[in-house]
């Protein structure tokens, strides 16, 4: 068993990878934090220190907060789509069908496409107004097609992200109803719950924490969408579809301000790490058995 | 009341036929146990009486009513599972209250029922756990507090001792039973184990392959076994059957005898007149300290298994000479079928 030798030696087996690990994230972490305190622009070659001057001119861009609150909206809107739906579309595909197998193949592709290629078919295939496939059918019924990336820049974003998002929420789901207890199934049978009462009082409370573990992962990732933003949009129509990522990609790629983008991006760290304790906090207690 | 009537019941998955048109009077208030090997149709029967199968044909009738059509809930039954089924994420109380609600039972009488419920089983301090919290006897209880808070025709139990411990088994087998006399209602109750069986029923059903082979008191089965396979199925050790030369002059295709009804005399001895006398050689004795169980090698007729006090002294090797008691002989014909 574990005795002290035993533990030493692990320790120092395991030290070289912690190691590894944790310079892999100091160092960007740490030059990351020497740039954001300096007044670094990529357009002159002259650095100085800039103390918290770069903080504060990324705090007081009025872009910030628009962006700020287009992450909460674009995080909570897909987030919302893929539980909703996620459950919804989990309960079908868990039903006997026939070509079941070919089907639920289908519906978890989406999750292999890179993001710029599903932004791409999105932007070219589906949403142009003139030739996309949506303005085709809006057409059929007579309507006028829709101008998605200028007249609803976010709803299309977010269809985009909730597209790609959803086969995610699926198969975790559908995992977790595949091993749903049939006799707890049949007890309620006896029990006279119908349908809805077995869906709220069983299936529902048994998918609570693999939900929990939908939105802890999604969330990570939504946090920086910028793929689907930088084909589509490119954070327009003026800041409307610009998120924290995208705010800090223009700032340090577009405007060639290191030092700002820098202090962006640990702003960004430390919103993120709220996010996370809320989430932990909420969600968090549904993973505890 | 809970008459429970199977008609020519038969069940069918895809082309496979499971049950072979089961025909079965369950009256009121009996204890009846269904028990068979693994795979012989029993848990199916079960189902398709708590509706959780559809019949392919035949009816089946509660107290003279036609339900073979009727949703699980509306025939009145509850059902014990294997696995027990509570609701993992509810409380004790909540996972007994959970069919009352159901029903839309008016909350004051939900619980003095649960109450009751709970007062019988002994659950009273355990109310307010979830099921992950409770030992594996206690869980038991809730299943069987959930079925009896409905104040069901008929309870229904598929296996449910199965996964206890051996010693919690006797006693939840000894609960059981005590609680269906209180109560007065029908139950029928599946298992594989025949001292579960023996020890629980007012009546047993023995089935094998999906049919019914025969219905009888504990007693009656064991004493008159209908043919073979209920002779070699009910009762521990197994009755030794045989054929061969000493069963045709005995007049039957199968001769069956029970290992306490053969006695067992050291040495060679000679049959008193119409009596049989087997010689042979012992090849196992099993001394369990009570009893010792005599396995001897017959010449003509096999291994025959016999048992004695446990005071009789044998060893591997010894010649002894095996007495059956002529009365308890079973004799069966050529289609298995015991003869009169």
């Amino acid at each position: 068993m574990a005795t002290q030798q035993t533990q030493k030696l692990a320790r120092i087996l395991i030290a070289p990878s912690i190691i590894l690990l944790l310079l892999w994230m100091i160092v960007p972490l740490a030059m990351t934090a020497w740039f954001s305190a300096l007044n670094y622009n990529l357009l002159n070659s002259v650095t100085s220190f800039a103390g918290l001057g770069n903080y504060r001119y990324f705090l007081s861009n009025p872009a910030f907060l628009s962006s700020l609150l287009n992450t909460l909206v674009l995080v909570g809107a897909v987030l919302a789509i893929s539980a909703f739906f996620g459950v919804l579309i989990a309960l079908l595909l868990d039903q006997v069908i026939v070509g079941r197998r070919v089907v639920r193949l289908m519906l978890i592709a989406p999750f292999f496409v890179m993001p710029t290629v599903s932004a791409l078919i999105w932007k070219n295939l589906l949403m142009n107004p003139v030739s996309g496939l949506l303005a085709w059918l809006w057409r059929l019924f007579g309507l006028a097609p829709v101008d998605w990336f200028t007249q609803v820049p976010m709803l299309s974003i977010i269809l985009i992200v909730a597209w790609q998002w959803l086969p995610f929420a699926v198969l975790i789901l559908l995992t977790a109803l595949q091993s749903l207890d049939q006799e707890q199934q049949e007890a309620a049978l006896m029990d006279g719950a119908g349908p809805f009462d077995r869906f709220f009082h069983l299936t529902l409370p048994h998918l609570a924490r693999p939900l929990s573990i939908v939105i802890l992962i999604e969330t990570i990732f939504l946090l920086t969408v910028f793929a689907e933003i930088y084909v589509t949009t490119g954070g327009g129509p003026g800041v409307e579809t610009t998120n924290l990522a995208y705010l800090i990609y223009s700032q340090a790629l577009l405007q060639y301000d290191v030092g700002a983008a820098s202090a962006g991006g640990l702003i960004a760290v430390v919103l993120a790490n709220i996010a996370a304790i809320f989430l932990m906090r909420i969600v968090g207690k549904n993973l505890e058995t | 009341m809970g008459r429970i009537t199977l008609e020519g019941v038969t069940k069918s998955f895809d082309d496979t036929k499971v049950i072979h048109g089961a025909d079965l009077e369950i009256e009121d208030g009996k204890f009846v146990v269904f028990v068979g090997p693994s795979g012989c149709g029993k848990t199916t029967l079960l189902r398709l009486i708590a509706g959780l199968e559809d019949v392919s044909g035949g009816r089946i009738l509660i107290d003279g009513k036609d339900v073979t059509r009727l949703a699980p809930a509306k025939r009145g039954l509850s059902m014990v599972f294997q696995s027990y089924a509570l609701y993992p994420h509810m409380s004790v109380r909540r996972n007994i209250a959970f069919g009352l609600k159901m029903a839309r039972m008016p909350k004051d009488e939900i619980e003095r029922r649960v109450a009751h419920a709970a007062g019988i089983l002994n659950l009273t301090d355990y109310l307010d756990r979830r099921p992950g919290q409770l030992s594996g006897g206690q869980r038991q209880r809730v299943a069987i507090g959930r079925a009896i808070v409905r104040e069901p025709k008929g309870f229904l139990f598929d296996e449910p001792l199965s996964n206890l411990d051996a010693a919690l088994r006797v006693q939840m087998r000894l609960e059981v039973t005590r609680l269906q006399k209180q109560l007065k209602t029908t139950a029928v109750y599946v298992t594989h184990d025949q001292v579960e069986a023996m020890t629980m029923a007012d009546q047993i059903v023995v089935l094998q392959a999906g049919r019914i082979e025969q219905v009888g008191t504990p007693l009656e089965l064991y004493q008159r076994p209908a043919n073979v396979f209920v002779a070699g199925f009910i009762g521990s050790p197994r009755m030794n059957l045989f054929e061969g030369p000493v069963a045709k002059r005995n007049g039957a295709t199968t001769l069956g005898v029970r290992p306490e009804h053969l006695r067992v005399q050291p040495g060679e001895a000679v049959a008193p007149a119409g009596c049989e006398a087997w010689g042979g050689t012992v090849i196992q004795a099993e001394h369990l300290g009570s009893d010792t169980f005599v396995y001897v090698d017959v010449p003509g007729i096999g291994t025959l298994d016999a048992r004695c006090t446990g005071e009789l002294r044998v060893q591997v090797g010894d010649t002894v000479t095996l007495l059956p008691d002529m009365y308890q002989l079973h004799r069966f014909d050529a289609q298995q079928l015991a003869m009169a």
